[in-house]
């Protein structure tokens, strides 16, 4: 009985203590979501009060003209189309090139490559490449593509430069992404005497494209708004013709912004203020196909 | 009191042991093996993760139409023996195989042989049950199609839904997900899956240890049903379903460098029974430790 009386005010003991303990951990607990709903308010009312500020300065120079007509020194004759022409053949040419060879460089990295020193360099060097600034690739491009292969200043030359710039993105959040699909489902399509590439092609990609589609939008946002490399690579700012193939000139919009941008007349702003809300709504469009396609294949997967 | 009272787990044990060894009454040939009856033949086996040795130096024989029991206690390298038998350590990259392992008298550990051939005669099926994201149907019919068969596959998956006793829960959900079913049905489904690509061997890693009572006397039932065609390994933790259901029974267990290694290998019947070593009888009367 001894037992019982020196247990019961260690029992008491220890829920005053947890009681006490309690407030201030519900106090720890609120505070903490305060800061975390504050971090959200934040971003979203920036990005609010950017998207106001562009749509009440562009709004009114969202003409139809505008996307027919070429750039011009008289705001009011002004239009985009080469530039909107450009970032699009920029664009889906960049998604051509970089997506597959993304897809196939990860899956090679995640399923094929052996753990040794070689492929630790390789994994390091693309992580590294992912962190590169944009201008540097514009250089990178200048000299292999534009001169050294003579594509001039031409839509590849851009399209190549840019699917440099994003496919170490795309590689990475692509090995993320099937390095995310469980190895019991591996093992087992290993057991039933699968080849490598008939398990990464019937289960390892379809449970991981959502995931790379994700990643791939994220690497054409950034590539779409690119001017750095494209500038270095040498697009025009001032273009009067729509490019009809792959080597022709060409200017992106991001550079027709700038363009307009650097113009003192108050027109021009408003046009450059226009001209990225066409920017916006094309990146919206292009991810809305990605987005699509990644419920698609989620669809698909019968989890 | 020093007897029952050692300590708590092995009180519990002694109240489900000694196993029913009546229950263990198939037709087991009792001695002298005949070379030929063996169907995987291991010599000598030592397995190696890096630097460590997890297993080293097993030799037994796994004869045609039988089911062998690995038992042992946890750690004892009996899923890491049974993994070398289908070459599924190749997919652990830090993972050595040392040693012989034929099957039907081929060296199947030979960098000669390719890991995917195997690995079509003798198919697994996993501890945790690990149907495909697809549907029923696609799980069962993918196997024989990546194995290029030819023919009717609505015949085959239907053939080897009704040989892994699942064909009347799911033949009219089909394209059902596979990970819709119960846990039982999911392992079944996962038999079934193993069978469509005709193996010659089945390997079971703890086939039953994530299913209730009655899906693993159903699953024990299917064993049993499948050796007239098949020869089965299991790995099982379960001292009573080794008994129940295997022919012969090899028991693992740890050296002095925590290395697993063979104790001894016998029929069912006489491990359980009359077990030559000391260590195994005192595994399976529930005093190990």
């Amino acid at each position: 009985m001894s037992v019982s009386s020196t247990t019961k005010p260690a029992v008491s003991m220890t829920e005053r203590s947890s009681s006490a303990n309690l407030s201030s951990r519900r106090l720890r607990g609120n505070l903490m979501f305060t800061v975390f709903l504050s971090a959200t308010v934040i971003s979203v009312v920036i990005l609010a009060v950017l998207l106001w500020t562009i749509l009440a300065q562009g709004w009114s120079w969202l003409r139809l003209d505008l996307f027919t007509n070429m750039p011009s020194r008289k705001a009011e004759r002004a239009g985009l189309q080469p530039a909107l022409y450009g970032t699009l053949w920029v664009i889906s040419l960049t998604a051509l090139l970089a997506f597959p060879i993304g897809v196939l460089a990860a899956i090679y990295l995640e399923e094929y490559a052996p753990r040794n020193w070689w492929t630790r360099i390789l994994q390091t060097n693309i992580s590294n490449l992912a962190g590169v600034p944009s201008v540097v690739y514009g250089l990178l491009g200048l000299g292999l593509f534009a001169e050294w292969l003579r594509l001039d200043r031409s839509i590849i030359s851009g399209a190549l430069t840019l699917a440099l710039l994003v496919l170490p993105i795309i590689i990475i959040s692509s090995q993320e992404a099937i390095r995310a699909v469980p190895s019991t489902l591996r093992e087992a399509a290993f057991g039933l005497g699968a080849t490598k590439w008939q398990v990464a092609r019937d289960h390892v990609l379809p449970v991981a494209m959502p995931g790379i589609l994700t990643g791939t939008i994220l690497a054409i946002s950034r590539a779409i708004g690119e001017t750095a490399p494209l500038l270095v690579v040498g697009a025009s700012a001032y273009v009067t013709f729509n490019p009809n193939s792959f080597s022709d000139k060409f200017t992106v919009l991001p550079m027709q912004i700038y363009e307009w941008a650097r113009r003192p007349q108050d027109e021009f702003q408003g046009l450059a203020a226009s001209a990225i809300i066409v920017l916006m709504a094309v990146l919206l469009i292009l991810n809305s196909v990605a987005i699509v396609l990644r419920q698609r294949f989620r669809r698909k997967i019968r989890w | 009191m020093t007897a029952t009272s050692t300590t708590p787990r092995d009180g519990r044990r002694a109240q489900t042991l000694p196993v029913d060894v009546s229950q263990a009454t198939h037709s087991v040939p009792d001695s002298n093996e005949t070379p030929d009856s063996s169907i995987l033949s291991l010599r000598d086996v030592s397995v190696f993760y890096g630097q460590f040795q997890a297993v080293t130096g097993v030799s037994f024989e796994i004869p045609k139409n039988q089911i062998t029991a690995l038992i042992g206690p946890s750690g004892c390298g009996k899923s890491t023996v049974l993994r070398c038998l289908n070459r599924m350590n190749d997919l652990i990259p830090s993972a050595r195989v040392e040693g012989s392992i034929r099957y039907h008298g081929i060296e199947i550990c030979s960098p000669k042989v390719d890991p995917v051939e195997v690995r079509r005669r003798i198919g697994m099926v996993f501890q945790k049950p690990n149907p495909f994201p697809k549907s029923i149907y696609e799980n069962v019919a993918w196997g024989a199609r990546i194995n290029g068969m030819k023919g009717k596959l609505d015949e085959l998956v239907e053939r080897c839904l009704h040989q892994a006793a699942l064909w009347d829960e799911v033949k009219d959900k089909l394209k059902e997900s596979g990970l819709a079913l119960s846990g039982g049905q999911q392992q079944r489904l996962c038999i079934a899956r193993a069978l469509a690509i005709n193996p010659d061997v089945i390997l079971m890693d703890e086939p039953c240890s994530a299913l209730d009572p009655i899906s693993t006397l159903k699953i024990e039932d299917l064993m049993r049903e499948l050796i007239a065609t098949y020869t089965i390994v299991i790995v099982t933790h379960n001292m009573q379903q080794a008994a129940r259901v295997s022919d012969q029974t090899v028991f693992f267990s740890l050296n002095e460098h925590r290395q697993g290694v063979l104790i001894e290998q016998s029929s069912t019947r006489q491990l359980f029974t009359n077990p030559q070593d000391q260590r195994t009888e005192d595994y399976i009367t529930g005093r190990f430790g």
